[in-house]
């Protein structure tokens, strides 16, 4: 998808992608294609992961994490294992979404997230302390993003769910997965991401909005 | 281009879904590679998997074993999961099965493994994914590279080696080591940057869109000074060959339903969706299932993107019969590699 109409104001936002693997760099395509200013960052030095974003996400630029950090909204997409290397303090203030996901089965344990009856994404907002940290991108494959991103107002179109504490923030997060290809549904406070976590029936699957709602009613009633 | 199979080892099944025996398993993949040389196939890779269901733990024992009963075709790992492993005895294992073939068909890859399972089974740190890999590949390389039975190295994750013989040599001096990878574009420069060949496994999605990755590849090798005819390319992906798309379909599936349900068990999937198999079983999608033309096509069509030199399929998924595996391997051998190289040759 190739959304280069935005508003003005949507569109001269920039965003921040900490995590240059297949996630991250899928993330990073999509919001080149919809214009997006889009700042890839890792934990290596810029200059090392120059040629990996001129390649692999053409479009979009290598920069240090801190600055990545300083971007109008930060998509962390690293091993949720490292998620302790990301600096709080950096991120405190800034509008971050989760795409993580702690999933033992495939990544193995993680005391963490392992002892806890805390969502994964909680546990990552406890660490990032000052940020608003929202849950989403995390129940789409990385090899779907591309594929089933589509303009607003398609047929079908793919929703995404969206979770945080602060309404404003999801809004912004909201207008961001419009922009790049996505419907979204607002699931609730950061607690409610667990119903989009791994193992549920939204996490397995691919909804439009419409089904998303109806799974996610069923599931509030199941837990 | 080279053609290929490769294998975790498939457990078969009773009628009952039960798993009958991994000793007959292993038998099964040895017969296939026995088999994959008779008919002239290219390359056939032992996957190392540790599980009831795929249980080819040990590449090395089986293509040094395998080494012995064939002729001409190329065997390797694919991959060897050196993280959680000593690469000395990697490569004293596939030094041996080359000594063994009389040399020059033996290869090494090295990988991570897509799964966890070697972490607990040998005692190592999940949290140490990366500087295991790291460090454990350049002690493989290192050896590989030593020229001579003598070989010297230090690191962290290991006892240091200091001027300590390994042995025996390679009869070409040394082993092709390919680097295995799922798509992560650090994986592709790194190899690149090495000077070493690559192995993309495509198990899922749009094969064209590793396109990028392969690009990378090449560009971080020249950058690093390869010569451009080192940095090869090879594509793994899932697939069956059968005299008609229909048959390769009906074929594949059970196998493809049955995985998806014991990987569901653990991951915490839903039942497999026969229409997900439906779109995943032809272009643009990820598994080539079908007849020798349209396989053919679709590995040329990937070629155009890739540039890749070798195209190789695992087939036996879910306890899929021997004799399905056996024939499609001889397609591809007989049926499929002539078709790729008429429309290669006419590009």
């Amino acid at each position: 998808m190739d959304n280069r109409d935005l508003a003005q104001g949507e569109s001269q936002q920039t965003i921040g992608i900490l995590g240059a693997g297949r996630v991250g760099t899928a993330i990073a395509r999509l919001a080149v294609a919809a214009g997006y200013q889009v700042k890839v960052a890792t934990s290596k030095a810029a200059a090392e992961n120059e040629l990996i974003i001129e390649i692999v996400t053409p479009g979009a630029i290598a920069v240090e994490a801190l600055e990545a950090a300083t971007a109008d909204l930060v998509v962390v997409a690293i091993p949720l294992h490292k998620y302790k290397s990301l600096s709080a303090e950096a991120l405190s203030g800034r509008t971050v979404i989760d795409a993580m996901n702690y999933w033992a089965a495939t990544d193995g344990d993680i005391a963490d997230f392992e002892n806890t009856e805390l969502s994964s994404s909680e546990v990552v907002a406890a660490y990032l302390s000052g940020s608003h940290v929202v849950k989403s991108f995390n129940h789409i494959g990385y090899h779907e993003m591309e594929p089933d991103a589509a303009v607003s107002g398609s047929p079908g179109r793919r929703a995404l769910g969206v979770a945080g504490d602060d309404v404003g923030t999801k809004e912004r997060v909201a207008r961001f997965l419009d922009a790049v290809g996505f419907d979204s549904i607002d699931t609730g406070d950061l607690a409610s991401g667990k119903f989009f976590e791994p193992g549920t029936q939204i996490f397995n699957g691919s909804f439009t909005s419409a089904e998303f709602s109806r799974v996610l009613k069923t599931g509030l009633v199941a837990v | 281009m080279e053609i290929g199979a490769y294998s975790f080892g498939d457990t078969q099944r009773n009628a009952d879904g039960s798993l009958r025996s991994t000793t007959e398993a292993i038998q099964n993949l040895f017969a296939a590679i026995v088999h994959a040389d008779a008919v002239g196939l290219d390359y056939f890779g032992v996957g190392e998997h540790h599980t009831a269901t795929m249980p080819a733990s040990s590449p090395g024992a089986l293509i040094a074993a395998a080494s012995a009963a064939t002729n001409n075709i190329v065997l390797g790992s694919a991959a060897s999961i050196i993280s959680t492993d000593d690469p000395v005895r990697i490569f004293q294992q596939f030094a041996t099965a080359d000594a063994i073939s009389g040399g020059g068909r033996i290869e090494i890859t090295a990988g991570r493994g897509s799964s966890v399972e070697t972490f607990p089974l040998f005692g190592y740190d999940l949290g140490e994914y990366d500087d295991l890999y790291t460090e454990k590949l350049d002690l493989l390389m290192s050896i590989n590279n030593a020229g001579s039975e003598t070989v010297s190295w230090s690191g962290t994750k290991r006892p240091n080696i200091d001027a300590l013989a390994v042995v025996p040599r390679p009869v070409a001096g040394k082993l092709p080591l390919w680097i295995a990878t799922g798509g992560n574009a650090s994986s592709s420069a790194r190899a690149g940057k090495l000077g070493l060949p690559v192995s993309y496994g495509i198990i899922g999605g749009e094969p064209h869109r590793f396109a990028p990755l392969a690009e990378l590849y090449r560009r971080a090798g020249a950058a690093a000074g390869h010569a451009p005819e080192t940095l090869k390319v090879s594509v793994a992906a899932l697939g069956l060959v059968a005299p008609t798309k229909k048959e390769a379909l009906e074929r594949f599936y059970p196998g493809w339903h049955n995985l998806n349900v014991e990987m569901g068990k653990l991951r915490g999937w839903p039942a497999p969706d026969k229409r997900a198999y439906d779109a995943q079983a032809q272009a643009p999608g990820a598994y080539y299932v079908g007849s020798p033309d349209e396989v053919a096509e679709r590995i040329v069509h990937l070629h155009g993107y890739m540039g890749h030199m070798r195209h190789f399929l695992q087939t036996d998924i879910g306890g899929i019969p021997q004799e399905h595996l056996l024939e499609s391997i001889s397609l591809l051998a007989t049926e499929v590699k002539p078709r790729v190289e008429r429309l290669l040759a006419h590009k």
